[in-house]
């Protein structure tokens, strides 16, 4: 099949970018969307024409790498799906596509469809860990940790820090990013002794990145390949509130 | 070159305890004067420049992502193992290490396995220290499964997610470190050379993939945690980026490559669906307790799977190994899949794959147990396929997955290099010939957190560095080579993309140098490669610049590197004349169709010594003694 895509093209940051449209001939069903990419730019650098610049690493969804808007949606059309794990048999021949990078203060654009998300670790250096020196650790069977709380605390690490929720929020704000991480760490034992440092760190971190506050617009949760789910914000938002208190 | 092992004297469960104890410390006020150079920030990566940080050192981390997050470990799905021994099931110290050496079918290096049965159970309380959700029992204790054909159950994880939740917590002692002012992070760089100074490694080459820019950094010991090169064959189970370049420069500097030869090739992936594939996808290993492995019994049988009756099926693994059926080894699982396609019986559209079946699983234990044993993979292969596994079996066929060569490394992970240690997949040490499941996050985490912030100090207070700047004519030739590779493949200006000629190579390796090995298409593959490889720098086409963000340059240096490495791959398969582990030399198997390894001519470890452009490598040898373990052939029949 014929796919018409409409691609940003951005040389830099500082750069004037624009929607360009290209045809990708011979696009078969079995076809991911990335591999429907690679083969537009092969034909493009074979032509001695740029290629579109894009990330992507791992192709099976787990290195949260791969980022782009298609057709307006983070990851695309598919639910809890990464933009890797979208294929072809999705569309049908003709059909026009519009693909661009995830838009947020918080990820200046580098090139084309690649973002700069180091926003991301450093928020996770200001405080998303325990801190504990290799070597020191006690037994691990001396932490007891019930089943269920395991399983929701796993839930909640699940998080592979791709940034859709970032672009799917209309104020840009990271709040599901940073409650994936935060809620993780307290509803373990190990969380425990930094419990308030970390989220109000993680909090502060976040709003000197320049993303935006949550009002509640559900799109990030919607947009998330891996379902982390919206109550972790509703934790991140007592666990802060706490941390107020206790540090007052 | 000599090949020191520096394996301690004495009863081997004493050796770490003696060689920690006698390895010099550094005094704490003066660790800070030392920089430690870490590349890579998978587990190893990441694991160690966290504890060198900890410990005092001052650490610069790089790698090729955009975060130190995403590195290949990430991947990982099934476990890690370690002797715990919670299940009380029989597990220890010594069965770990036992189960190690033999399932590397007796080519790794006794004292290290020994060391990383040793370590492996601090990794667990490490890890759990660190937040690291592992799944847990009902009463709050750790859970264990029983993983790649073990006989106990010492495999720890988090659900199919193990890789990802290691390396998390690895990255989360990265980065407080990192917030801490200790660790100097540079991501999106990519290591293009190594610095030698007076025969020891003081710095590297990097290029800054967003601007283009080529840096200079000096440091008095290097850490290469660069992971594997299954990517040589083009598809394999490994993310995009894995490549063999900081590895391959290393060797080109003096580092020597250790038994190339043995790769890892898992039964169960996804099958290629075309041209147009960039990567394959792993399933499951556990898939093979209740799947049934079969083809059709003639050539060509084109009918859909549910219109073939019992009776004009083959299960090759039940026909052929009884006991075993289908859990046989992966690499024997793999070789008889790949004698069925090449006898015409593979099946799907291009024929090559073969069935999983689940429907007598189906009926033996219901449809609800299978969903809930298998329901994700089951999911992930009908999104991949468009395929339902519940209605018609599973196709698969075997992929590239893991990489047990390396650069060659001592008792300390330093390589014949002073001052270059490498650690994880990128080394060759531990896995032999053959790796078995669970065991590479092990190795990795052991080599970072416990084996690296101990040996590097014997390295350190050992060795009068005198003070390096990057303005020593060492650093300023390598960037001038560095420049001019740019330069050249920038300028061939040719018709070719770098994918393409990473295409043609994956072919050769492939079907030369993959399941199945033989003299006659070994020396094809010798005298093909360095044919593509010519044709590469006269052909190849690469857009853009070298001073800006460029993609298509990134590749093409790793093709560029791939095609060479492939070449000593290629030839240490053909030297190797006997059938280990993962490597099967077709010559020599038993009469029904067992590797049959020589002991005799090839109990040791090859390892590979650059002798410059044009001339031929150097075959060297360290011998390996088995005091411990039993030698004995592997019999699964
Ligand atoms: C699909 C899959 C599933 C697996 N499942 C398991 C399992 O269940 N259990 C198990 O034990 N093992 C498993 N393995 C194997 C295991 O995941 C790897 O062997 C291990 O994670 C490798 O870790 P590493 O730290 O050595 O390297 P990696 O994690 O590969 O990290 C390499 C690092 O080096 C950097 N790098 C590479 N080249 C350069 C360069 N030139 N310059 C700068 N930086 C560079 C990268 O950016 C990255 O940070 C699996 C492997 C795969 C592919
Ligand atoms: S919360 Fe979801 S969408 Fe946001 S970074 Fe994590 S995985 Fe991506
Ligand atoms: S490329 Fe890794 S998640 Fe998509």
């Amino acid at each position: 099949m014929n796919i018409t895509l409409k691609v940003w093209r951005q040389k830099n940051a500082a750069a004037p970018g624009a929607l360009v449209e290209y045809t990708v001939s011979g696009v078969v069903p079995e076809m991911s969307f990335l591999e429907m990419l690679d083969t537009l730019n092969e034909q493009l650098i074979a032509k001695g024409e740029d290629p579109l610049a894009f990330d992507s690493d791992c192709r099976e969804g787990i290195c949260g790498m791969c980022n782009l808007m298609i057709d307006g949606q983070a990851h695309g059309p598919d639910k809890e799906a990464t933009t890797c794990q979208l294929h072809m048999r999705r569309y049908k021949d003709g059909d026009v596509v519009t693909v661009e990078p995830f838009r947020a203060k918080g990820f200046p654009l580098v090139k084309d469809l690649v973002v700069d998300r180091s926003a991301f670790d450093r928020i996770q250096a200001a405080g998303g860990f325990v801190s504990t020196h290799t070597g020191g650790a006690g037994e691990a069977n001396a932490i007891l940790i019930p089943h269920d709380m395991a399983e929701k605390a796993m839930d909640a690490a699940s998080c592979i820090g791709c940034g859709a929720c970032v672009a799917a929020c209309p104020n840009a704000s990271a709040m599901l990013f940073v409650a994936a991480k935060v809620s993780q760490y307290a509803l373990l034992p190990q969380g425990q002794p930094e419990r308030e440092k970390r989220v109000l760190a993680m909090r502060e971190a976040m709003d000197k990145e320049g993303f935006g506050h949550c009002t509640n617009e559900y799109e990030c949760e919607a947009a998330c390949p891996k379902g982390i789910k919206l109550s972790n914000i509703a934790r991140l938002n007592r666990e802060f509130l706490r941390a107020t208190i206790v540090s007052e | 070159m000599k090949l020191e092992s520096k394996v301690p004297s004495g009863p081997i469960e004493k050796s770490w305890d003696k060689h920690r104890f006698e390895l010099k410390l550094v005094n704490p006020a003066n660790k800070r004067k030392f920089k430690v150079l870490v590349v890579g920030t998978g587990l190893a990566g990441s694991a160690a420049a966290a504890s060198c940080a900890e410990l005092g050192y001052q650490v610069e981390s790089f790698c090729v992502q955009d975060s130190a997050r995403r590195a290949h470990s990430i991947a990982a799905q099934g476990g890690i193992n370690a002797a715990k021994n919670y299940p009380n099931d029989g597990d220890s110290i010594w069965r770990l290490f036992y189960d190690t050496v033999k399932g590397g079918d007796f080519r790794a290096r006794e004292a290290n396995v020994y060391r990383l049965a040793q370590v492996s159970n601090s990794i667990i309380d490490q890890c759990v220290a660190q937040g690291v959700p592992f799944a847990r029992e009902y009463g709050g204790t750790l859970s264990n499964r029983s993983f790649g054909g073990a006989q106990v159950s010492r495999t720890f994880y988090a659900r199919g997610q193990t890789g990802q939740q290691l390396l998390l917590g690895a990255y989360s002692a990265l980065m407080r470190q990192v917030g801490a002012g200790t660790v100097k992070l540079h991501t999106r760089r990519e290591m293009l050379d190594l610095v030698v100074i007076d025969g020891v490694a003081r710095g590297i080459i990097v290029r800054d993939l967003v601007t283009g820019k080529v840096e200079r950094h000096w440091g008095d010991a290097v850490l290469l945690c660069t992971g594997g090169y299954g990517n040589v064959f083009y598809l394999s189970t490994n993310a995009n980026s894995c490549n063999v370049t900081a590895t391959w420069r290393a060797y080109k500097r003096g580092a020597a490559f250790a038994n190339p030869c043995f790769t890892q090739i898992h039964p169960t992936c996804v099958p290629v669906s075309g041209d147009h594939q960039s990567k394959l996808t792993l399933m499951s290993e556990s898939l093979r307790n209740d799947g049934r492995v079969w083809v059709p019994l003639k050539k060509g049988d084109k009918r859909k799977p549910q219109d073939i009756p019992e009776a004009e099926r083959d299960y090759y693994l039940e026909r052929k190994y009884p006991a075993f059926g289908n859990l046989v080894p992966r690499d024997i699982a793999s070789r008889a899949a790949k004698q069925m396609t090449d006898d015409g019986r593979g099946v799907g559209n291009t024929g090559l794959s073969v069935y999983l079946d689940f429907a007598d699983a189906i009926h033996r234990i219901g449809l609800d147990k299978v969903k809930e044993k298998y329901g994700n993979l089951f999911d992930m292969y009908h999104h991949i396929t468009d395929e339902n596994p519940y209605e018609q079996p599973m196709r698969i066929y075997p992929a590239v997955h893991y990489t047990m060569g390396g650069l060659w490394v001592d008792y300390n992970l330093m390589t014949t290099v002073p001052g270059l240690f490498c650690l994880g997949e990128a080394n060759f040490s531990d896995h032999g010939a053959n790796r078995l499941g669970a065991s590479a996050l092990m190795q990795g985490l052991a080599d970072g957190y416990f084996v690296v912030p101990y040996t590097i100090g014997g390295y350190l207070t050992g060795n009068k560095l005198p003070k390096v700047t990057t303005d020593h004519q060492a650093f300023v030739e390598a960037e001038t080579d560095v420049n001019a590779r740019t330069k050249a493949l920038l300028g061939a200006k040719g018709k070719k993309t770098p994918a393409a000629f990473h295409r043609d190579l994956g072919r050769v390796m492939w079907d030369n140098v993959g399941m199945g090995r033989n003299a006659k298409g070994l020396q094809s593959a010798l005298s093909q490669i360095p044919e593509i490889r010519a044709e590469f720098w006269k052909n190849v086409t690469v857009t853009g610049e070298g001073s800006d963000f460029n993609q298509v340059l990134e590749r093409a240096g790793r093709v560029a590197d791939f095609l060479e490495f492939g070449e000593l791959l290629a030839k240490d398969a053909l030297v190797r004349e006997e059938s280990c582990g993962g490597h099967f030399r077709e010559e020599h198997q038993t009469p029904d169709g067992e590797a049959k390894r020589d002991d005799e001519k090839f109990q040791h470890v090859a390892a590979w010594e650059y002798k410059g452009e044009g001339k031929a490598a150097e075959r060297h040898t360290e011998p390996l003694t088995f005091e411990n373990v039993h030698i004995a052939q592997r019999n699964y029949a």
